[in-house]
């Protein structure tokens, strides 16, 4: 990959997003915007839940004959006269999209919002082969202007304030009159529209994601608000679609199951403003759209995890309403998490395919609420595989010595009742002893994490179990 | 090896299968063929006027204007007002959709050209296929009778709807489709359209007019 | 006739550290003395979740041992839904006076569906008043060794929760969960706040005459 991971520095991260303080405070709007709009979205479909399950098998489904439908997918692109490539990793991915955009001559090439991207490390390579790309999602383009990786998966710039993008307007739009007025949002959305179109109409080949790739027809979906992905994929001359292997669904039946919890879970739409179908190059009697049509289907770890515990993994529709609502994304941001998925979406996908090793930190990084879990429109347990995560690690001794010391600390007398029992009383005892009557600590030898933070208060004086004894003996 | 064959063997080796079970390409390509329709809101399962009232309702929800008119021959003059009642000048592009070249333009003192967008139209105008009650959903689809540049580059985006073609749900979209194109095909582009541009990018506050249109017009024909 | 036996502990903290084989030994323990009862009742949300949610999850790969644990499972509650959900309880006879707000412990809320209970309890204890608090649904930042591990990111959550508590401007916050509980109370404690923090037992006891968490002997 050549988006180089910070996952390792975790810790540093996000004590760094927390004492910069701008990012919870940028993030309250993710928390108003987007918790309520999906509540009241979810209330309007009394078959939301029905969808849910219903989408979830699709899925299932999909993934165990992932093979067969890829294969039909395949053909079916064919037949409409586009181009299938495979690419094991992202090196290779990279370079097929090189390889076509030299083929074509290509100098400046326009892209649609696209996570595949972003994990291949796509704007650098092409970059420095001499083609410039545009990201044109008003969210990308503004990250791209500040050389940064999306902190969102669907709202890439959300850790930043108006006034942090009018300056990088004013620092990159020099052509501009500097003494034009910034100050509205309107007015920056208008700035961006009129610097992007010029872009659209000149570029040579437009790159997009997919939301879903349908095995019967051979289609690539996307799904935007803004028309930016519409744009890239009409005007130039060739249309190249990346997507990773998972993103098939067998039918258009089946991409409108899940269409319908997408957008609510998302933004709380109903359904997001363009919704795209597309289907080969330009036919025969068409005045537009593209000559070429290629789609790029990346692995890249991806099918090693069919089969394991991390499988559901792969019925992830990335519509972000896990980080949505995750209490430690709302206070460190995506960057913390060091890699292109944040939240906990991310922090099951990352370690498949950075490495655990890499990633360590990001599935021990949740409280397990089980807020994502419970708001995720594909029903996946993401909880349960963070926890199959550190069951890994544990296994593979990657837990850091204290933890595991204090575990195997915890467990020798857990394991044997009367002892347990015994020990939680007399430590109860201790500790009020200790607490010399004020009812908590300020400070206590071993809990030195808790204790700075907050008071321990002091158990009773005796455990429930002796307590319990003692009334029983009355 | 190839690139395709090594993944499609990871594939295999990972779900246990080798790829050549009749029982699962029976499973497959049944599903392929027959393409059951899962769970469909019953929100949008109305006689026509309900449907239509949901339509407006929905499309109005999400920031598009809508006009009803009585017979094809009033849209012209309906798209005419529009463009003077929002200050925009006279002159509108369209491919050329025989329902649209049989409206009497020449009544009105709009400039109509045809053919793809350029990027300097303000105003274009498509018809489309069917569209969607439940969420308030145009579909149109690509080709020269209603170019897909129409739909994106021109300022403002009228769309003409027959009330006739107006369906419940999504579901109902793809029989018209295989209908007109067959079964497992599909026109280069289909285009769902749900209200006019937008983005929500700057602090999360929704503007419209992002990339695409910035206002999206319906003018639906009920006779 | 209500027994405790012998018991330690469910094995959640092993089991959320990936130490589940030690889990499955403590679960092993938990389900051979409690499946000879009727009823299991806990008093912590997370237990009780993870009795009924995980055991079985933990023996999936072992049919008999898998049976056993749904069968805990299954007459596994939390003390508050018991009451209501078991044994139809609508009311209780307690008094508390002042006004009590009520933070939803996420195991309690989401693997156990917990929510209404404690508050129609709570409606009928004389003298108590309930004001929501904001966010009640949102983690309290606890996490086991969640707290501990990466303590600058639950301090900013719990801090946040703390807030919210003190701007309804209770007397007191009942919970249903011995970590929510004992976290919240260390930062409203930390923080130099008057709220009182009690499990919700308590008040339905009738037993709020002991002091509060972490305010003992505080008041003498």
């Amino acid at each position: 990959m050549s988006v180089h991971p910070t996952s390792h520095s975790f810790k540093d991260n996000a004590s760094r997003a927390i004492a910069d303080g701008s990012v919870p405070r940028a993030l309250k709007n993710v928390r108003q915007n987007f918790i309520d709009k999906r509540v009241k979205a979810v209330d309007a479909l009394p078959e939301f839940e029905a969808l849910r399950e219903s989408a979830r098998e699709i899925k299932n489904h999909t993934l165990a004959h992932l093979d067969l439908y890829l294969e039909r997918y395949e053909q079916k692109v064919k037949d409409s006269g586009g181009h299938v490539h495979f690419a094991v990793d992202s090196a290779e991915a990279r370079n097929i999209v090189l390889d076509i955009c030299r083929k074509v001559g290509a100098r400046t090439v326009t892209k649609g919002k696209s996570m595949i991207s972003e994990e291949i490390g796509l704007n650098g390579h092409l970059e420095a082969a001499g083609i410039v790309p545009v990201e044109t999602d008003l969210g990308e383009y503004i990250i791209q202007l500040r050389g940064e990786t999306p902190s969102h998966i669907i709202a890439p710039a959300v850790h930043l304030t108006k006034d942090q993008i009018e300056k990088d307007f004013r620092r990159v739009h020099t052509q501009l009159d500097p003494n034009r007025d910034l100050t509205e949002k309107r007015s920056l959305l208008t700035e961006a529209r009129t610097m992007l179109r010029e872009k659209f109409l000149a570029a040579d080949v437009g790159i997009t994601g997919a939301n879903f790739l349908i095995a019967e027809t051979g289609s690539s979906v996307i799904v935007t608000n803004e028309g930016n992905g519409d744009l890239t994929q009409i005007l130039p001359r060739v249309h190249i679609v990346i997507a990773s292997i998972e993103k098939v669904v067998p039918t258009l039946e089946d991409v409108s199951q899940i269409l319908r919890v997408l957008a609510r879970s998302a933004t709380g739409q109903e359904m997001s403003v363009y919704t795209t179908f597309s289907t080969g190059p330009r036919r025969a009697t068409d005045v537009d759209g593209p000559e070429e049509y290629h789609v790029v289907l990346l692995d890249n770890g991806r099918s090693a995890m069919l089969g394991t515990e991390f499988q559901d993994m792969l019925r992830c529709i990335r519509c972000a309403a896990c980080m949505n609502h995750c209490p430690v994304y709302h206070q460190i941001g995506g960057h913390a998490y060091g890699w292109i998925y944040p939240g906990p979406m991310g922090s099951v996908l990352t370690p498949s395919l950075i490495g655990v090793d890499k990633a360590g930190h990001l599935p021990n990084a949740s409280t397990f609420c089980g807020r994502c879990e419970s708001v995720c429109p594909m029903k996946i347990p993401l909880p349960k595989m963070m926890r199959h995560w550190r069951e890994r690690e544990f296994e593979r001794n990657l837990n850091p010595a204290v933890a595991r010391y204090g575990l195997g600390f915890w467990a020798f007398f857990a394991k044997k009742p009367w002892l347990y029992n015994l020990s939680t009383r007399v430590a109860a005892k201790a500790m009020k002893l200790m607490g010399r009557n004020k009812g908590r600590f300020q400070s206590l030898p071993g809990l030195g994490a808790w204790t700075q933070y907050r008071d321990f208060a002091v158990p009773e004086g005796e455990t429930f179990q002796a307590q319990w004894k003692k009334r029983a003996g009355k | 090896m190839s690139s395709r064959d090594t993944i499609f063997a990871s594939i295999r080796r990972s779900l246990h299968v080798k790829g050549d079970e009749r029982i699962r390409s029976t499973i497959v390509d049944e599903r392929l063929d027959r393409s059951p329709k899962g769970v469909v809101p019953a929100r949008a399962q109305l006689d026509s006027a309900g449907k239509l009232a949901l339509f407006i309702e929905k499309a109005e929800g999400v920031q598009a204007t809508v006009a009803r008119v009585l017979s094809p021959k009033d849209v012209p003059g309906e798209v005419a007002r529009y463009l003077r009642d929002n200050n925009l000048p006279a002159a509108l592009r369209m491919g050329d959709d025989p329902r649209l070249s049989a409206m009497p333009w020449k009544d009105t003192a709009l400039d109509v050209t045809t053919g793809r967008s350029n990027g300097l139209d303000l105003s274009g105008i498509t018809h489309a296929e069917t569209a969607v009650a439940e969420t308030g959903t145009l579909a149109i689809l690509s080709g020269h009778e209603n170019p897909t540049t129409l739909n994106f580059l021109p300022d403002n985006h009228i769309v003409v709807l027959n009330a006739s073609d107006l369906v419940a749900d999504l579901e109902s979209v793809w029989a018209r489709v295989r209908k007109k194109v067959g079964k497992g095909e599909m026109p280069r582009t289909v285009n769902f359209v749900t209200g006019p541009s937008r983005s929500g990018d700057i602090e999360q506050t929704i503007l419209l007019g992002a990339h695409g249109p910035r206002a999206l017009h319906i003018v639906v024909v009920e006779g | 006739m209500v027994e405790v036996p012998p018991q330690t502990c469910c094995g959640q903290p092993a089991f959320n550290s990936g130490d589940r084989r030690t889990a499955r030994d403590l679960a092993l323990q938990m389900i051979e003395a409690f499946e000879r009862f009727d009823y299991v009742v806990v008093p912590s949300g997370s237990c009780g979740g993870m009795i009924a949610k995980h055991y079985p999850e933990l023996f999936e790969d072992d049919p008999g041992l898998s049976v056993r644990a749904q069968k805990l499972a299954a007459k596994t509650f939390e003390l508050v839904s018991f009451l209501t959900d078991v044994l139809g309880i609508m009311q209780v006879e307690a008094k508390h006076a002042g006004t009590c707000t009520y933070h939803d412990s996420c195991s309690g809320l989401r693997e156990l569906g917990i929510k209404r209970q404690p508050r129609q309890l709570l409606g009928s204890v004389e003298g108590l008043e309930m004001v929501e608090l904001k966010d009640s649904e949102v983690c309290c930042g606890f996490g086991g060794t969640f707290a501990v591990k990466y303590g600058p990111i639950s301090d900013q959550i719990v801090t946040e929760k703390a807030t919210n508590v003190n701007a309804t401007g209770a007397k007191t916050l009942l919970a249903g969960d011995l970590g929510c509980l004992l976290n919240i109370a260390g930062k409203l404690s930390r923080m130099g706040s008057e709220v009182e923090v009690r499990h919700v037992a308590e008040v339905l006891a009738d037993m709020t005459d002991r002091p509060a968490i972490g305010k003992m002997g505080a008041s003498t």
